[in-house]
Formats: C-alpha cells, structure tokens, sequence
C-alpha cells in the first residue's frame, strides 16, 4: 500500500503529533503514513504517541534536517 | 459495565495523580490535551540550541505514558482565539484568561464524551491552588458553564465538594477521593510518591506562556500596534523566539536571532516576512514586522541588526534586506552604538 504523505516541516511539537494522529485517523487498519517533520522534538513524541496509542511505528530516517517517520495504524482510536 | 472517564491532562502533576485515582477505581481512563499554541511544551527547547541537551519530551505524552492510557490531542488554536481576546471572566495577573480557558476546556471534553460515549470527566483542580481559576468560588462556574454539570469530578479535592454524579452513582467510591485544597503542594507529592511517580514536570507559572509577564507584554504590544486584538499562530509562536525590539514610535518591530537555533527557525519565516541578514561579518538573521519599511527605514533596522553581530564595532556592516520571499539587496551601514538603542525599544 502507498504510504499517505504529511508534510510537517516548520512545524513544533507537538503539531507533527496532531497531524499525524489526524490523518490516521479516518484511514483503515494496516494504512502506512509517512511524516516529514523538522522539529526534532518528533524524534521522541511520535514514537511515544505510537506506544500509547497502539499504533507501530516503521522507522525514522533523518535527512539533513529533516525527519522522516512512517507509521502503520493498528487500531481505531 | 466498566464506565468511561476522559482527564483532562495538562502534562502536569495534577492531571497525572487525578487521573491514576479514578483509574485505581476500576474506571477505564483515557486522557485529552489541548493545544492552543500558547502552551509551554518543548518549543523553545526545539528552537534554541543552547536547550538542545534538556530532555524535549512532550509531559503529556510522558504523563499518558506513565499512566498506560490512550492520549487524544486536540488542536483547538482557532477556536481558542476568542478565549484570549474577549474573556468573559477577565485575565489574571497577566493576559492569561484562565477561568474562560477551564471553562473552554471542559466544554469541548463535554462534547467529546458526548460524541465518544464516556461517562464522565475529571481534571486535576485543586481548590485554592491557583488565585484565578482553581477558588472555591470558581469551581462551580467551570462546571455550571461549561455545561458539563456534575458529570465533571475534581478527584484530588472531591470530598471538600459536592458529590457528582459518578460519586451519587456509585460509579466511583467518594471515600477513596481526596480532600486536598490551598497552595501547598505537599499532599500532591506524597501521593506521587506513594504512586512511584519520579520525575514528573512541575511548571513553575502555569500551565502557558500566558502566565509570562514578558511575553504578555509582547503580545500586548503585537495588539497595540495592529491595532486591534487579533493574531495567528504564527504570531504567537514568533513571540517565543528571538529578542523583539521596537524603536519608538514605529509600527515596525525587529525580530532578531539570539543564537544559531533561532536563527535556522526564523529563517523559515522569511516567505512572510522582510528580513535582514548580515554579509560582511558573522551576525544574526532578523525578521522585520509590520509593513513595508521605505529606505530610511531599512537603513535604521539595519545599523540595529548589525549592533548584535561580530561587526558591532566596525565602522560598517554590509547586510541583506529581502522583501517577503523576494530577492535580497545589499544595504551598508554603520553600526548603531548600545547608548542608541535605549532600554525602553526592548519588549523584553
Ligand atoms: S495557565 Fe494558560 S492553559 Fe492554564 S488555565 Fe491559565 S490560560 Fe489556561
């Protein structure tokens, strides 16, 4: 399945966050979402998002100063 | 049947401890934050370098994490502008209107419960912890206004109020509630220690940068020059970073980059904004707000700009002056002397 793309660059924490929780959201379980963030702060709140939400997060890639996060939705809400 | 709760978590220790008492009732708790943009989680520490080795952890996240609970984040910075420009209940010792914003608060937890099916919702208030919002006075006012009426229990102070709904129902035992009440926080921190909570986050103010004087300032004056009270996210973000500078009487202000964290994030703004940036010597970036500066004007905030960078004593500083998202063009200038900038153009 093609990853949904989110474009959080700019953006502080914890808005990536929000952005993410958002676009997963309406999708259905096994969706993968892709996030790129240049708050490094993401780095420690989406996989603590993941944790608590129940949700996997793939892997997080830097690139220069951006970071890219991929998360696949395991659950509703 | 397992009833439903949703906290209201704030990152702090309160929400933290309210929320493991009703939780340790056999209630299933989730928790709710709220984002308005003022709040003070990890933005400076992401912009300023010199922060960079301070733990950045979101403390709602941390508290959701601790307590082994769902957390839904809510993005409320549209909605929440009408709070901070016409408080019903007026603001506190700074611009934070905090009696409107528990008001605010608990209504939209109302509606979620409504919408998710949950019983009830609970915070972490305490009477006469905070002089605004938390009096004994006050309280009710959060409950009758907000609409959520005794469907809203206070676990750390239940027993010195009257019982609600989920006490009267037995859905929650009154007796194991507490009866904390004033300004000491010293019953909170024995029962973190009887829970095993370390290392929790004990904001000093409030819970957001409407309680700092200097930055209530500034956003006082962001009104005073537009004119009227308005402002967007971007607006209250860029009152966080850098040091902001108006010279008398100008609807212009300089924005100006303390260190090279602040500059790489005001550096995003440049599309927005005119923008100053020395070329000759080392120096920060600076942001121009308000309107269009004639030559004159560039001239001024140029030989300011160039007073915070190395070439502050040479005789000239060459800089760069870029309308919003436009090419740059060179101004040279002499730098101004620290007796220049008097102590009154700094909105500290
Ligand atoms: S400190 Fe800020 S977030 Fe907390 S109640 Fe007051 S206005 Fe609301």
């Amino acid at each position: 399945m093609k990853p949904l793309r989110i474009d959080a660059r700019r953006l502080l924490c914890p808005m990536p966050v929000i952005r993410l929780q958002d676009a997963l959201e309406p999708l259905p379980v096994g969706s993968v979402v892709e996030i790129t963030a240049t708050d490094p702060g993401v780095q420690n709140d989406i996989p603590a998002w993941c944790r608590i939400n129940g949700q996997r997060l793939d892997g997080i890639e830097q690139r220069g100063n951006e970071y890219i996060i991929t998360v696949t939705k395991l659950c509703d809400d | 049947m397992t009833r439903k709760a949703v906290a209201l978590i704030s990152g702090g220790l309160d929400s933290l401890l309210a929320a493991r008492v009703i939780q340790e009732q056999g209630v299933h708790v989730e928790g709710i934050n709220f984002f308005t943009g003022f709040c003070v989680e990890g933005h400076t520490h992401a912009i300023r370098k010199k922060d960079k080795d301070k733990p950045k952890r979101n403390n709602a996240l941390w508290v959701a994490e601790q307590l082994g609970i769902k957390l839904h984040i809510v993005d409320i910075v549209e909605e929440y502008k009408d709070v901070v420009i016409n408080p019903k209940h007026g603001y506190g010792a700074n611009l934070n209107p905090c009696l409107d914003c528990k008001i605010f608060m608990v209504q939209q937890a109302y509606q979620w419960i409504r919408d998710k099916g949950f019983d009830f919702i609970i915070t972490g208030e305490v009477i006469g912890q905070r002089p605004m919002s938390q009096r004994k006075e006050t309280l009710p006012v959060v409950a009758r206004e907000s609409g959520a009426d005794d469907l809203l229990l206070r676990p750390l102070c239940a027993k010195n109020l009257p019982p609600t709904l989920p006490e009267r129902e037995g859905w929650v035992d009154r007796d194991r509630l507490h009866d904390f009440s004033g300004r000491s926080r010293k019953p909170q921190m024995a029962l973190a220690r009887q829970y095993g909570f370390e290392d929790y986050a004990q904001p000093a103010g409030g819970c957001c940068f409407l309680t700092d004087e200097n930055y209530s300032i500034k956003l006082q004056d962001l009104w005073t020059h537009r004119g009227e009270k308005r402002y967007e996210l971007d607006d209250i973000m860029l009152l966080k970073v850098g040091r902001h500078l108006r010279p008398e009487g100008q609807s212009w202000k300089l924005i100006i980059a303390r260190e090279e964290g602040e500059t790489r994030f005001l550096s995003g703004y440049k599309g927005q904004f005119q923008s100053l940036r020395t070329l000759s010597h080392g120096g920060p970036l600076a942001l121009i707000d308000g309107p269009t500066l004639n030559d004159e004007q560039i001239r001024e905030a140029a030989a300011i700009v160039a007073r915070y960078g190395q070439g502050k004593t040479a005789p000239e500083v060459e800089l760069e002056y870029s309308p919003p998202g436009g090419d740059g063009r060179s101004v040279t200038v002499a730098p101004k002397a620290p007796h220049e900038i008097p102590q009154s153009w700094y909105l500290v």
